[in-house]
């Protein structure tokens, strides 16, 4: 099978539908004398395939740039094993390398060279033939809105557009296979939906996207399936709808309250059941003196789900990340999660 | 596979000219500071000028390769950059060749252009072509190891700054560049023995006054084998990091 262009093949040996396998995948790190070693990834077999976008979610230190990292060939795994596109990680390495793309988690091209001509060193390593490396350059940086950037030193560009240049590095040698760390963390929300569009165009286009993101809605938004990884461990995999189904016992009530002065005020409750919960809902209005102007009952989201599989808010993975908080925290029971548009 | 290494090993040299070393700072300082240091040396014993023009390259030489080279590596790291290097389809002992040439480009090039100044003062005289380039490719390949060394064997630039020149001043004081190894105490002789500076200033001043390939042989061996050792030396070192 070879992708657009010419010069990047598979081997099909696995089945025709898999671009990476991973069996028992483990690393582990020491720590120092008298302290146990970190197993930052601990056995963890998947499997993603041709054409999708796998999501890689969990909270800092869950191991997912240290799974990128193995199968990308920047760490040896410690056990375990995988093959992505069809060639094993053991022993093809450097085959893998030449037929993926990948974007870490920080822009890290050269400061000292231009956009065009970091595009061209990235084609350099990567052997793309002479004749063609100008024209890609110039195909990519209009793709990204880059062109009239071409000449630009690659340090004076701004956050957005050193991502967004990241990422077409990572295209150079149209790999059908790409790895995105975290590939919106940081940015301003029009470089970001940008970014998420380019994605989504990739996918379009046939290439496989392994992606890592703190964003809930990123992944829910762009991932045909998602895994959850928690202190190297998957808790769960699956498309977005089968992990929202997988939490359907559990209610969200949306209740739209008047406040103080005019002001309108939404909160969220969550219950075993509809009944009950709005039950409480409507009992703590009314213990508050407040007005309800409407009811609503919410699907779980996949927030829902990241919760309770992992027991972490969003706003906690947010945090890490130094992003902005979730438009709401959770609690348990009938305990309002969030107040929200309060004093509108 | 080699051709990918080759080409690597070729198009990451070039980057690292672009990137790092042909900026005027660095040309400057690859020149002057050796020029400054014989200067000094020769103002406090005027005599054989002639006769430290051997020592003068190889400094330039150990300046003009170890500097940047002992920086670019841990800078890479820092920054996140080695990465990008560590991603792309070749192997590990080709990127550091890669980083090594680079600083032995920019190393020789300032030489030859001390080489020429001093030819033109003091005549070309009885060199020996042949030994003077391979002295000054092997003296270059040593010192641009010994800096790739330094550079993967520290965290922070600074570290690697300081290391270097640890490393860099006992050579400058003990390798024969202004005094002979032969008038040291038997005690700093050995020592002496011990650093590539002293072969290279040693094959330099054969290849200079006329000396033989022949004669030069043990120098060239082991500026050779430092090269061969320190390279691998680092490879594993680097390899260690990821």
């Amino acid at each position: 099978m070879c992708f657009e262009g010419n010069f990047i093949c598979l081997n099909l040996e696995m089945g025709e539908n898999t671009a990476i396998h991973v069996s028992q995948l483990t690393k582990v790190y020491p720590t120092g004398p008298g302290r146990p070693p970190l197993r930052a990834v601990d056995g963890i077999s998947f499997d993603v395939r041709h054409g999708e976008v796998f999501g890689f979610l969990g909270p800092n230190g869950a191991g997912k740039t240290t799974t990128i990292r193995m199968l990308t060939g920047l760490v040896r795994p410690t056990a375990g094993s995988a093959r992505v596109l069809g060639f094993d990680l053991a022993t093809d390495v450097t085959r893998i390398k030449k037929r993926v793309g990948v974007v870490p988690e920080a822009s890290n091209l050269y400061d000292e060279l231009s956009a065009f001509d970091n595009l061209v060193f990235a084609m350099q390593l990567y052997g793309v033939p002479r004749t063609q490396r100008a024209a890609r350059a110039g195909e990519l940086l209009a793709r990204f809105r880059l062109a009239d950037r071409r000449d630009t030193l690659f340090a004076k560009l701004s956050r957005g557009m050193k991502r967004a240049l990241t990422i077409a590095a990572a295209l150079v040698h149209r790999p059908p296979l790409i790895f995105l760390d975290e590939p919106t963390t940081g940015l301003d929300v029009m470089s970001a939906r940008n970014l998420r569009e380019m994605i989504a165009d990739l996918r379009r286009e046939g290439a496989t996207i392994f992606l890592t993101t703190h964003y809930l809605e990123e992944a829910e938004r762009l991932c045909d399936r998602i895994a959850i990884i928690v202190k190297g461990h998957i808790v769960a995999l699956d498309t977005v709808d089968g992990l929202k189904t997988s939490v359907q016992g559990q209610t969200v009530v949306e209740v739209t309250l008047s406040g103080g002065e005019g002001s309108v005020e939404t909160v969220r409750f969550d219950g075993d059941d509809v009944a009950t919960t709005v039950q409480a809902a409507l009992a703590q209005a009314t213990a508050d003196g407040r007005r309800v102007l409407a009811v609503n009952t919410l699907r779980p989201t996949l927030e829902d789900v990241f919760v309770q599989l992992t027991g972490l808010s969003a706003e906690v993975m947010l945090a890490e990340k130094g992003g902005k908080g979730s438009s709401w925290l959770v609690g348990q029971g009938a305990e309002p999660k969030e107040q929200a548009n309060a004093g509108r | 596979m080699l051709a990918d290494d080759l080409r690597g090993m070729f198009y990451i040299a070039l980057k690292d000219l672009r990137a790092y070393y042909f900026k005027p700072p660095n040309i400057s300082w690859g020149m002057l500071f050796p020029f400054a240091f014989v200067l000094a040396f020769a103002i406090r014993n005027p005599g054989d000028l002639q006769g430290l023009v051997p020592g003068l390259l190889a400094l330039t030489i150990l300046f003009g390769t170890s500097s940047m080279e002992a920086i670019v590596i841990v800078f890479e790291r820092r920054i996140g950059s080695l990465e990008r290097l560590l991603l792309a389809p070749i192997r590990l002992p080709a990127l550091l060749m890669g980083k090594l040439l680079g600083g032995m480009a920019f190393g020789l090039t300032v030489t030859l252009v001390v080489l020429a100044i001093a030819l033109a003062v003091f005549g070309v005289g009885d060199v020996n072509w042949p030994l003077l380039v391979l002295t000054l490719l092997l003296s270059a390949a040593a010192f641009s190891a010994m800096g790739a060394f330094v550079s993967v064997a520290v965290k922070e630039v600074f570290e690697a700054q300081t290391l270097a020149n640890f490393i860099r001043f006992p050579m400058i004081l003990l390798g024969g560049v202004f005094i002979p190894v032969a008038s040291l105490p038997l005690g700093l002789r050995i020592v002496a023995r011990l650093l590539p500076l002293t072969y290279a200033v040693e094959a330099l001043r054969a290849a200079l006054t006329g000396g033989t390939l022949l004669g030069a042989t043990l120098d060239l061996v082991v500026l050779t084998l430092f090269s061969a050792v320190v390279f691998a030396l680092a490879t594993r070192m680097l390899a260690h990091h990821f």
